[in-house]
C-alpha cells in the first residue's frame, strides 16, 4: 500500500508520456490518480512502519529507497495529497483551453511522485533525490508557458536558486553522516563528543536547503517570479507543499537528532532569526504588490519565516501546524486568485478589478474566509490557532522575535485587507472585472472545500482524527498577552486597510523599495551574476586562453612545426599518409622502448 | 567471445573498405556487438569471454582478452552502447561512406580492445589504434575552417601524452617482469622506490588523454570541430581509456606513489571542475560548452580517484567512479549526436541565433532536456547516482573529532560544480529551446525515428542506471 502511494504517480507520468499524450485522456489519468492517492493517504493514517529496498548497494554500505510511516509523514501525506486532488480537479476546468494539457497534467503527477517521495524519505539520499525531483517538476510547471520569456526566465532561476540552497544541503548531510554514522533517520545519534560547532556547522548546511526550497532570504527572489507558472501550481507547490518541504525537513532532521540537542545551539538561532527576518522583509514587500498572485507569494514568503522561526525556536510543532492549517487556506486564496484571474480573462492587476464579491460570490466568500483565515481572526478561523502557538513560542524565548511577528501580523492584516478592498469592494475598474461571471463547480468545489478546512483545521478533532503535530495546550504562559497583541495588531491592521484604501480608485501611498523588494533581485542580476559569475568567466576563459592555451600548447605546436616540415619533405602532404607515418612511428617507439 | 567484439568492427571496417554497402555493414557489425555485449552483463563470469594468442615469446607478449572484473564489464558496455548510437547519428557527406562508417568501426575496435586487453602491450596499442581514425575524421570530415590545423594540434598533444604514458608503462613492465596485467596486479604494488616517478608518468600521460587540467586545451575544440559520431565515441567512451588505466593500473601498482601526489591531483581536478566550469559558462556555442562541460565532469571522477588514493581500502570510491564513467559517456554523447541534429536542422550552434525550439521540435526539446537534466546531475539518471556516490566517497573517511582532510574540502569546492553546470546547461536550454520562436526554428521538422532511436538507447541506459542504480552496482561486485 504504501508503494502504490509513492509509485503511482510515477507511472502515471509513463503512461501519460509515452501512450496519452496525445489522446486527451492524460488529465483524467491524473487525476483519477490523485483521488487514489489521497485515499491511501487517508487509510494510512496513524499506521507506523519502515518499508524499504536497497537502491545502490557498494559491499557493505547501500543507500536505501525507504518509506517511513509516522505521525510527521503521514499527517503530511493528508496536506499532499489532500491538496492535491482538489487542484488536480480545479485544474482540469482551469486549464481546458490549453493546448498542453498533458504536458502540464504530466508535469503535475511528476510533482506528486516527488513530493511523496520527499514526506516518505526514510534516509537523507532519499529525501535529496525527490528534493531535486519536486525542483525540476517545479522548473517544468512555472514553465509551462515556455514560449514566454518571462515563464522560460523564471523557471531557470528558481532552479538555480534551489541549487544554490542544495549545494549546501550535499554538504550538509556529508558532514552529518560523517557525525551521526547513518543517512537514516531512525538511525541518527548524536555522539556527546561531538562539539557544538560542528553540529552547528552540518545544521547550518543542511538549513541551506531549505534556505533554497522554502525561499528564504537571501534565496526568495525565485517564489515571486515563479508566479509564471499557471495558478494553479502555485496554490498546489509555491504555496501548500513543497515550499514547505524545508520546514518539513527541518522538522524531520530535528526529530531524528532529538530535539534536546538543538536548544541553545547556535545554528538554531540563526535558523529563528533567517526566518523572522524574512516574515517582516515579505510583508513589508507584500503592502506594496499590484498583481493578486504576487501579493499573495510574498505573504508565502511571509508565512513561511514564520514557520521557520518556530522550528529554529526549537517548536518545530507549531511550525509543523501552521505549516498545516496555512496549506489549507494559502491554497485556498491562490484558487482564488485562480478563479478571478480565469474570470476576468489573465487579469493579474488589482487596481483593475474592484466590486467582484457581487460578481462572483462563491469566489468572494471563499476567498474571504481564506483572507480570516490568513490574519487570524480569532477563535473561528485556523490562522489563529496555529500563529497563536508560534506567537507563544517566540514570548517565551526570544522577545525581539515576538515583537517583529507581532508587527508582521499586523502588515499581514493590512495588506490582506488591502487586496481583498480593492479586488472585491467598490466598483469595477475594468471591463473585465464588470464582465466577470462566477466559476463552474469544478473550480467552486475545490473553492468550497479548501474554504472548509481553512476554518476548521485548526480545530482540536481535525488535528487530533488528521494526526497532525501541535503543541500540547497548557505549556505555555503570557496567553492574555499574546491574545491581546494579536487582536490588537489585527483591528489596526483592519483598520489601517480599511481607512486608507476604500473607494480608492488607484495605490494612495508609494513606497519605492518595497515595490521594488529592496532591489535585491536587481543587486543579484547585475553583480553577483553580471559581475561575480559572468566577468569571472570571461577572464578565467581569457586566461585559459592566453596561458594555457596560447603559450603553452602552441609553443609545443611551434616545436613540432619544425618537426613536422622535416616529415614534409618526407610525405606528399595528404592527411592519409600522415595518419600512416603516425602509426608507423608510434609503432617504432614501442619497438624501441620496449626491445 | 571478446576477441569478436574486437575483431568484428576491424573485419567489418576492411569489408568496407573492399566495398561493401557501408552503412549496413556498420549498423550489423555495432547491432552484433550490443548484443554480445549485454551477454557479457549477463554472465561475465563465464570461461566464454577468454581468449589468448601467443604474438610474442620473448618478451612473453600475447594477443589475450578477458573480463578481468566488473569495471571491464561496464567499460565494455558502455563501449558497445555508444558504438551503436554513433553507427546511427551525423550526416555523412556524399561519397565518403567509406572512410566515415570504417573509422566509427576501427575507433570502436580500439576502444573495446583496449578495455578487454590483459595484455599491456595491446592495451596501449588497442588505444592508439583508435586515435588515428578519429584524427583523421576531425581533419577530413570535420566542422569549420581550422579543422586542420585541430586536427593536428591533438594529435601532437595525444601523441605526447602517449609517450609520457609508454615511459610510465614500459617502466612498470620492467620492473615487474611481465607483460600480463592480472599477473602485474596479482604481484601486488612495484618497489617504492620507483613507485613515485611512475604514479606521476601515469597521471600526466592517462591525466593527459583524460583531458586533466591543466592538460586540457585539445579537448573542447576536438570535439566541437569532429564529426557527431566521432565527438560522442572519443568524449562517450575513448577518454574514459585513461580512467580506466588510473584505476587498474595506477591504483593498485603505485598506491604508494599516488599518495606522494595527492595534494597536485587534488588542485588540478579542482582546476577542471572550477576553472574549466567557468569557462564552460562563458560559451557561446553549444558544440564548445558541451565539449568544456565534458571536461569539467571528469574532475568529479578524478575526486573518486583521489578519494580512493587517500583511502585505498575505501569500498565506495572505485564503483563510484565506475558509475559516474559510465553514466557521463552515455550522456555526453546523447548530447553531441543531439547537438549535430539541431545544427542540421537549424543551419548554426551559435546560441545567439537559436530560440525557442521546442514549440517546432517538441520531441527534440524533450530528449536533450532530458539529456541535459542527466548532465546536471538531476536523480533519477545515471550521472546523479555517480555524482552523489563521489560525494559519499569522498566523506567516507572523515572523522569529526579531527575536522575536514584535504579530500573533503576539495569535495566541498567540487560540489559548488554542480550549480555552475546548472547555469550553463539551463541556460543553454532557455536560449534554444524555449523563448519565443525565430524565423529559423519556427518550421523545422522534429525529430525523424531514424533519429530516435540512437536517442532513445541511449535515454534508456540513462533511466534504467538513475532509476535503479544496483543493475550496474551488482556488475561491479
Amino acid at each position: 500500500m504504501p508503494w502504490v502511494l509513492l509509485f503511482l504517480p510515477l507511472i502515471v507520468v509513463a503512461v501519460n508520456q509515452l501512450i496519452l499524450k496525445k489522446s486527451g485522456l492524460a488529465p483524467c489519468l491524473s487525476t483519477a490518480s490523485s483521488i487514489a492517492t489521497f485515499i491511501i493517504a487517508l487509510l494510512l493514517l496513524k499506521t507506523t512502519g519502515l518499508h524499504s529496498f536497497p537502491w545502490a548497494t557498494i559491499g557493505d554500505f547501500h543507500i536505501d529507497i525507504g518509506i517511513q510511516l509516522d505521525q510527521l509523514s503521514t499527517g503530511m501525506m493528508i496536506v499532499v495529497t489532500g491538496i492535491g486532488m482538489l487542484v488536480h480537479i480545479f485544474s482540469l476546468a482551469y486549464m481546458k483551453d490549453d493546448d498542453a494539457k498533458a504536458r502540464y497534467f504530466t508535469g503535475l503527477s511528476l510533482f506528486m511522485f516527488s513530493m511523496t517521495g520527499i514526506v516518505l524519505a526514510s534516509n537523507f539520499i532519499m529525501t535529496f533525490i525527490f528534493w531535486e525531483l519536486v525542483g525540476v517538476s517545479s522548473y517544468l510547471l512555472i514553465g509551462h508557458w515556455y514560449q514566454k520569456d518571462s515563464a522560460a526566465d523564471a523557471a531557470k532561476k528558481a532552479f538555480l536558486c534551489n541549487r544554490v540552497g542544495d549545494f549546501g544541503f550535499m554538504i550538509g548531510i556529508l558532514l552529518l553522516w560523517g557525525i551521526t554514522g547513518t543517512l537514516t533517520f531512525d538511525q541518527m545519534v548524536v555522539p556527546e563528543t561531538i562539539s557544538s560547532g560542528v553540529l552547528s556547522a552540518a545544521i547550518l548546511c543542511i538549513f541551506c536547503g531549505a534556505v533554497g526550497k522554502s525561499a528564504q532570504l537571501p534565496l526568495h527572489v525565485w517564489l515571486p517570479d515563479a508566479m509564471e507558472g499557471p495558478t494553479p501550481v502555485s496554490a498546489l507547490i509555491h504555496a501548500a507543499t513543497m515550499v514547505a518541504a524545508g520546514v518539513y525537513m527541518m522538522f524531520r532532521v530535528q526529530l531524528s537528532l532529538g530535539t534536546d540537542i538543538f536548544q541553545g545551539l547556535a545554528a538554531s538561532t540563526v535558523i529563528a532569526w533567517v526566518g523572522g527576518i524574512t516574515s517582516l522583509a515579505a510583508a513589508l514587500m507584500a503592502t506594496q504588490q499590484d498583481d493578486i498572485k504576487k501579493i499573495l507569494a510574498y505573504s508565502t514568503l511571509s508565512q513561511l519565516g514564520y514557520m521557520i522561526m518556530a522550528v529554529g525556536l526549537v517548536a518545530g510543532e507549531a511550525g509543523m501546524f501552521h505549516l498545516f492549517t496555512h496549506a489549507w487556506f494559502k491554497a485556498l486564496l491562490f484558487l482564488g486568485s485562480g478563479a478571478i484571474i480565469y474570470a476576468c480573462h489573465h487579469e493579474q492587476n488589482i487596481w483593475k478589478m474592484g466590486g467582484l464579491l457581487r460578481k462572483m460570490p462563491t469566489t468572494g466568500i471563499t476567498f474571504g474566509i481564506g483572507t480570516a483565515a490568513l490574519i487570524a481572526v480569532p477563535r473561528v478561523t485556523s490562522g489563529f490557532w496555529s500563529k497563536e502557538e508560534i506567537l507563544a513560542a517566540a514570548w517565551s524565548s526570544n522577545k525581539p522575535l515576538f515583537g517583529i511577528a507581532i508587527f508582521v501580523a499586523f502588515l499581514t492584516t493590512f495588506y490582506m485587507t488591502r487586496a481583498y478592498v480593492v479586488t472585491f469592494l467598490g466598483k469595477p475598474r475594468s471591463k473585465d472585472a464588470e464582465h466577470a461571471k462566477d466559476v463552474g463547480p469544478l473550480m467552486s468545489f475545490p473553492l468550497m472545500a479548501l474554504a472548509v478546512m481553512a476554518i476548521f483545521s485548526g480545530y482540536g478533532f481535525m488535528s487530533q482524527n488528521l494526526n497532525v503535530y501541535r503543541p500540547s495546550v497548557e505549556e505555555t504562559g503570557g496567553h492574555t498577552i499574546i491574545l491581546a497583541a494579536s487582536v490588537i495588531s489585527l483591528l489596526l491592521g483592519l483598520a489601517a486597510g480599511f481607512i486608507v484604501y476604500q473607494g480608492k480608485q488607484k495605490e494612495p501611498i508609494s513606497i519605492p523599495l518595497f515595490k521594488n523588494r529592496f532591489y535585491l533581485d536587481e543587486i543579484y542580476s547585475k553583480y553577483i551574476v553580471g559581475y561575480l559569475q559572468d566577468a569571472l568567466a570571461a577572464i578565467i576563459h581569457f586566461f585559459d586562453e592566453l596561458f594555457i592555451n596560447r603559450l603553452v600548447v602552441d609553443g609545443l605546436g611551434r616545436a613540432s612545426v619544425s618537426l613536422g616540415d622535416w616529415f614534409r619533405r618526407l610525405q606528399s602532404g595528404s592527411l592519409q599518409r600522415y595518419a600512416v607515418a603516425f602509426v608507423i612511428g608510434i609503432l617504432l617507439i614501442i619497438y624501441i622502448t620496449v626491445f | 567471445m571478446l576477441a569478436i567484439l574486437v575483431f568484428l568492427p576491424i573485419l567489418a571496417c576492411l569489408a568496407i573498405l573492399f566495398g561493401a554497402p557501408a552503412r549496413l555493414t556498420a549498423i550489423a557489425a555495432a547491432t552484433i556487438n550490443l548484443v554480445i555485449g549485454l551477454l557479457a552483463c549477463c554472465m561475465p563470469k563465464s570461461e566464454v569471454w577468454n581468449f589468448s594468442l601467443t604474438t610474442l615469446e620473448k618478451p612473453a607478449i600475447h594477443l589475450s582478452f578477458s573480463l578481468m572484473d566488473g569495471m571491464s564489464v561496464v567499460m565494455i558496455l558502455l563501449s558497445v552502447l555508444v558504438t551503436m548510437a554513433a553507427v546511427l547519428s551525423g550526416k555523412v557527406p556524399a561519397g565518403r561512406e567509406k572512410i566515415w562508417y570504417a573509422s566509427i568501426l576501427l575507433i570502436a575496435a580500439g576502444a573495446i580492445g583496449a578495455f578487454a586487453s590483459t595484455d599491456l602491450f595491446y592495451f596501449y596499442a588497442f588505444h592508439e589504434l583508435a586515435l588515428v581514425p578519429s584524427f583523421l575524421m576531425i581533419g577530413l570530415l570535420g566542422r569549420g575552417d581550422d579543422r586542420r590545423e585541430i586536427a593536428w594540434k591533438i594529435t601532437i598533444y595525444l601523441g605526447l601524452g602517449s609517450l609520457v604514458l609508454l615511459v610510465g608503462l614500459v617502466w612498470l613492465a620492467n620492473l615487474t617482469g611481465t607483460f600480463s596485467i592480472p599477473e602485474m596486479i596479482a604481484a601486488g604494488p612495484v618497489d617504492p622506490s620507483a613507485q613515485k616517478g611512475i604514479a606521476l608518468l601515469l597521471l600526466i600521460g592517462f591525466g593527459t588523454l583524460v583531458s586533466l587540467f591543466p592538460f586540457h586545451s585539445w579537448a573542447a575544440p576536438a570535439y566541437a570541430s569532429a564529426p557527431a559520431p566521432v565527438s560522442m565515441l572519443h568524449a562517450g567512451v575513448l577518454k574514459k581509456f585513461g580512467l580506466y588505466g588510473l584505476l587498474r593500473l595506477a591504483i593498485p601498482l603505485a598506491p604508494i606513489g599516488l599518495q606522494a601526489w595527492l595534494t597536485p591531483l587534488l588542485i588540478l581536478l579542482l582546476g577542471n571542475i572550477l576553472w574549466v566550469g567557468l569557462i564552460t559558462i562563458n560559451q557561446k556555442r553549444l558544440d564548445s560548452m558541451l565539449g568544456n562541460s565534458s571536461v569539467m565532469h571528469m574532475g568529479y571522477i578524478f575526486l573518486a580517484i583521489a578519494a580512493l588514493i587517500s583511502a585505498p581500502e575505501n569500498p565506495l570510491a572505485k564503483s563510484a567512479a565506475i558509475l559516474l564513467m559510465f553514466a557521463h559517456g552515455i550522456s555526453i554523447a546523447l548530447l553531441f549526436g543531439l547537438t549535430d541534429r539541431i545544427e542540421r536542422l537549424t543551419g548554426s550552434i551559435d546560441m545567439d541565433d537559436l530560440g525557442g525550439l521546442a514549440k517546432a521540435a517538441p520531441s527534440l526539446a524533450l530528449i536533450f532536456g532530458i539529456a541535459a537534466m542527466a548532465s546536471i546531475g538531476l536523480p533519477g539518471l545515471a550521472n546523479f547516482s555517480g555524482e552523489v556516490l563521489v560525494f559519499l566517497s569522498a566523506f567516507k573517511n572523515y572523522d569529526p573529532m579531527t575536522g575536514l582532510g584535504p579530500v573533503q574540502i576539495t569535495c566541498i569546492l567540487a560540489i559548488w560544480g554542480v550549480v555552475i553546470s546548472a547555469v550553463y546547461m539551463l541556460r543553454a536550454y532557455r536560449r534554444i529551446f524555449q523563448g519565443p520562436s525565430l524565423k529559423s526554428t519556427e518550421s523545422v521538422p522534429d525529430l525523424s525515428l531514424t533519429d530516435r532511436i540512437p536517442a532513445l538507447l541511449l535515454i534508456i541506459a540513462l533511466f534504467a542506471v538513475g532509476l535503479y542504480p544496483n543493475l550496474l552496482l551488482n556488475l561491479l561486485k
